[in-house]
């Protein structure tokens, strides 16, 4: 009798859960290199309707900044600094906030220019940035408006 | 003499009970946070200020640092292309499908600007309106220059 009373006090109902924290730590590291903080921001265009025809921006009353080289910007002929481009792109856009802005960066140009370009023209809240490609820039060149 | 035999009974357990909830907080942080995308290609994006979210099902055109282009309509996996000629090719099928699909640009940002364009241009002229630049933040807020 007295055998039988210790042995039930002894052995409580237990689920075994020991190991539920090493399957739940396999788990997280699982994810965590599976795990792509996936960049899902950025800057957005659209493109205009691609007819050969219409002009869609008149490329002699723009603002026209090229991008030879990393960090050397033409702007309508002027070389200017980033800081600079910001001021002048400001002062132009007070007198004309329409006034269309044209890209044109050099094959060789790494892209981050470009990137550091565009977005600056947006934090400058410019309405018409223009980012030409080859082709039109090709064409604009034919009709003598580029050189 | 009794009083040490209660001592002796005290075994040195480390509390684990709670680890397995602990972990189990972690996978479900994980879990929400992964996104298995379909796009994978590792790239060191461009830093921008202006950033707006992309839309969810984007085409991802991703342009590694040696000018590979990869092409995902965003279902998917992403398959390696040949060129801006295939580029054109799937463009103009998914554009068929689904005329304002947007095309969401994933490139390295030392890759020449070149093939950006050239992908630019294949968007383009296969009827690709709407187009994201994909970015990340800038470790240091830029001021816009001048005025």
């Amino acid at each position: 009798m007295d055998l039988r009373n210790r042995r039930r006090f002894r052995r409580s109902a237990e689920v075994p859960t020991s190991s539920m924290a090493d399957i739940a730590f396999l788990l997280i590291v699982f994810f965590m290199l599976t795990a792509v903080f996936a960049s899902t921001q950025g800057l957005q265009f659209q493109f205009p309707s691609d007819n050969p025809n219409d002009l869609n921006v008149q490329p002699e009353e723009a603002i026209h900044i090229k991008i030879s080289g990393e960090g050397q910007y033409l702007v309508d002929k002027v070389p200017m600094t980033l800081g600079e481009l910001g001021g002048y792109i400001q002062g132009k856009m007070q007198q004309n906030p329409a006034k269309p802005v044209i890209v044109q960066t050099l094959p060789e140009v790494p892209y981050h220019s470009m990137v550091d370009v565009f977005d600056l023209l947006k934090q400058l809240k410019v309405r018409n940035i223009s980012i030409p490609t080859e082709t039109e820039i090709a064409r604009w060149k034919a009709l003598g408006y580029f050189e | 003499m009794r009083l040490r035999d209660q001592v002796r009974t005290i075994k040195p357990t480390v509390p684990t009970a709670s680890m397995a909830d602990i972990a189990f907080l972690l996978i479900i942080f994980f879990m929400l946070t992964t996104s298995f995308s379909p796009e994978r290609t590792s790239v060191k994006l461009p830093e921008s200020v202006m950033r707006t979210e992309v839309s969810k099902d984007a085409a991802i055109v991703a342009i590694a640092g040696n000018g590979t282009i990869m092409f995902t309509s965003g279902k998917e996996d992403a398959v390696a292309l040949s060129g801006p000629d295939d580029l054109g090719k799937r463009t103009k099928e998914l554009i068929t499908q689904v005329p304002d699909k947007e095309f969401v640009i994933k490139a390295d940002r030392d890759a020449r600007y070149e093939w950006i364009d050239q992908v630019l241009d294949a968007l383009r002229k296969n009827g690709a309106r709407r187009i994201g630049l994909l970015t990340r933040p800038e470790p240091i807020p830029q001021q816009a220059a001048g005025g």
